[in-house]
């Protein structure tokens, strides 16, 4: 097993369907101008034209999952009595994400030291994280908003992949960064791709220098600015409070638990849930946390950048994809607000002084 | 030009205001944002070109003080359904309005430049430039506007204090309006219904649709999120989307000023106005009433007549 593989641009759709072969295999496909990560099959254009709108985070964290199923069940020698019947599935075939790129197979390492990476590991997406390969594609260069570098990634980052693939001429040059991806690239269309390692090399290279950096090299947050409610409301008044941002992040992890039942059955879901909603963390007694839109966006944004890296060695839980710029309504950018909070001359005062009439 | 008179206007009306709703340049040159100003020196930072499609009227409703705030024709709109239905107090709003000749879908710009980040946009009569890595492309506007304003009737707006310009009439005839949704009711049910359903099946519940919209009154109380009452399960099935959007569509019959902020931020381009157009078309038949065009009209589901006319055509 070669390390280092050639995949003729042709042999994508051969490859594929050898990837699918005992596995499922999620990839970027073509629906009129959206490009969505869904489940390959033969009838589904694949597009690597450019990042795809959503982030392949839903193949091993789906949006909306069924925990358990459960039935109230009358016991006919005791009519008194209601049992309830639990049923849960943790039984998922193998799968590949094909075509993601690097910002979002870093995503998944984001959510790894949530869900997996500890003593309380989430049973559903562990297994699924477990039986899932990732066959990555480097990026030719930046997209709109995109920010990686700036966040410690890159457009050739290989974190979180198994497999990474770089353009070059005709094709693409992959190579194998687990164990896992040096069984992918056994699969008989894969060349030897040795004669273009320097190409790719070049190429990750060029794309890397392409990137923005919004932030000052190792500039720390600024505590003062961080807790000025005058600055949140500044920076947020645009925010619309729709959950676009954190439904397209691939480290967005946040989730809500409901149980839809009908009469005597139903089901116990885990769906997405979003900082940017009203709803969020609203207690059962009436109670909100976050009562104000600024007070759930600095929670989005202090969860990215400042609680989860100190809770985690200072890794950051924002891959720069750029999808919550770019896709925003009212292109609200994460990367300027925290480009505010890593600003060596960072002044609270600032903020409230150009309040005309602030708070009168 | 006009958008150095906007200047003048802002400056002029900012010590009456707590806020001036404008437009400043966004992350990069095809993207703007909207500006929150409340001193002289943020007015510099303001610009008005054909990026400038947010409806910002949107905003008013939340607004607790005095507030001016720039608004197209199509924007106007809002301003003049939040007047009938008694959302805003109009003495509390100054309105800057901006005549427009049409704006730009981004959208439809990024798909024209391959997506390629952009590195710098002009604008010359009719046309725009936009200069990525790979050169620069040239594109009509009135290939890359979005639908609504290639069917414009209200290209001044329709309620205003001050204008940055002349007044423009409008060229477009008032049948195109509803044009695409003619095109749709061509249809048969069941091309209809599977147009829908994969147009649905994209959408990801962020509800940015929702939440642009300017006449989306529930807001935090929607019944898409409540848990009580529970009408709408949590799950991402297509019916549930579908469910969704049916709400969202019915909700505005008779009250969607078709500023097309629905679709203009759905990041699954799902083209969401489509439904909504289609019943403002019907309550047009029905009623003869089109929302946001008359301060003093009574939207139909907020009135009600012994005598609707047309009612006996309707076989209601």
């Amino acid at each position: 097993m070669a390390d280092k593989g050639y995949l003729p641009k042709e042999k994508i759709k051969e490859f594929v369907e050898a990837l699918g072969k005992d596995a499922a295999v999620y990839a970027p496909c073509l629906e009129g101008d959206t490009i969505i990560f869904r489940q390959y099959t033969p009838d589904k254009e694949i597009s690597l034209d450019r990042p795809a709108n959503t982030p392949p985070k839903g193949a091993i964290y789906p949006q909306c999952e069924t925990l358990l199923s459960f039935e109230f069940k009358k016991d006919a020698a005791t009519p008194q009595k209601m049992d309830v019947e639990l049923k849960a599935n943790t039984d998922f075939p193998k799968a590949v994400v094909f075509g993601g790129r690097p910002c979002d197979a870093k995503g998944f390492t984001v959510i790894d030291r949530v869900f997996v990476n500890t003593d309380t590991a989430d049973p559903y997406y562990k297994k699924r994280r477990e039986n899932t390969t990732i066959v990555t594609k480097c990026c030719n260069g930046p997209y709109a908003g995109c920010f990686c570098v700036g966040v410690g990634g890159g457009p050739a980052s290989r974190e979180g992949s198994d497999v990474v693939m770089t353009e070059v001429e005709g094709g693409y040059y992959l190579e194998a960064v687990t164990d896992k991806g040096k069984a992918v690239m056994s699969l008989p269309m894969i060349q030897d791709g040795s004669s273009y390692e320097a190409k790719a090399k070049q190429a990750n290279e060029k794309a890397t220098a392409a990137v923005r950096n919004p932030f000052p090299a190792d500039a720390k947050i600024s505590p003062e600015l961080f807790d000025s409610g005058d600055f949140w409301e500044r920076v947020v008044d645009k925010c619309l409070s729709c959950g676009a941002c954190t439904f397209l992040c691939p480290t967005c992890y946040c989730f809500n638990i409901t149980d839809e039942q009908a009469i005597t059955t139903g089901e116990r879901i885990r769906s997405w849930d979003s900082c940017m909603f009203q709803h969020f963390t609203l207690e059962t007694s009436g109670h909100n946390p976050r009562p104000a839109k600024y007070k759930r966006f600095r929670n989005r944004v202090g969860h990215k950048f400042a609680y989860y890296p100190e809770k985690y060695d200072g890794a950051i839980a924002c891959t720069g994809c750029g999808r919550c710029i770019r896709y925003c309504p009212v292109s609200v950018d994460i990367s300027e607000i925290v480009g505010y909070l890593k600003d060596p001359k960072a002044d609270p005062k600032q903020w409230a002084a150009d309040k005309k009439d602030a708070k009168n | 030009m006009s958008t150095q008179k906007l200047k003048e206007i802002i400056k002029q009306v900012l010590p009456d205001v707590e806020t001036v709703i404008c437009w400043q340049e966004g992350f990069d040159k095809l993207n703007v944002t909207p500006i929150f100003i409340t001193s002289p020196e943020q007015v510099d930072q303001v610009v008005w070109n054909p990026l400038c499609a947010q409806n910002l009227a949107g905003y008013l409703p939340s607004q607790k003080k005095k507030v001016a705030v720039a608004v197209k024709g199509c924007d106007s709109r809002t301003i003049v359904q939040y007047m009938q239905e008694g959302l805003i107090d109009r003495d509390n709003v100054v309105i800057i309005g901006i005549p427009c000749k049409g704006i730009v879908s981004k959208k439809k710009v990024q798909k024209a430049i391959g997506n390629e980040p952009v590195e710098d946009v002009t604008f010359t009569d009719g046309s725009i430039k936009v200069k990525t890595p790979s050169g620069e492309k040239t594109l009509s506007l009135a290939d890359v506007c979005p639908t609504k304003c290639t069917s414009c009737q209200f290209p001044t707006p329709i309620v205003y204090d001050q204008l940055t310009a002349d007044a423009i009439k409008s060229d477009k005839p008032a049948e195109s309006v509803y044009a695409d949704v003619v095109e749709l009711e061509g249809k048969t049910l069941e091309e209809r219904k599977a147009y829908f359903a994969s147009q649905f099946d994209k959408c990801i519940r962020c509800y940015a649709c929702r939440n642009a919209c300017p006449m989306c009154v529930c807001q935090d109380s929607c019944i898409a999120e409540t848990r009580d009452p529970h009408w709408i399960t949590q799950k991402n099935s297509l019916d549930e989307k579908v469910m969704f959007h049916m709400i969202h569509a019915l909700h505005l019959a008779g009250r969607c000023v078709e500023c097309g902020e629905c679709e203009r931020v759905c990041p699954m381009e799902i083209p969401v106005a489509k439904l909504k157009k289609k019943i403002n078309k019907e309550m047009k038949d029905l009623f003869d009433y089109t929302p946001g065009v008359n301060p003093e009209d009574k939207p139909p589901m907020y009135t009600f007549n012994v005598d609707e006319a047309k009612i006996k055509e309707h076989k209601l």
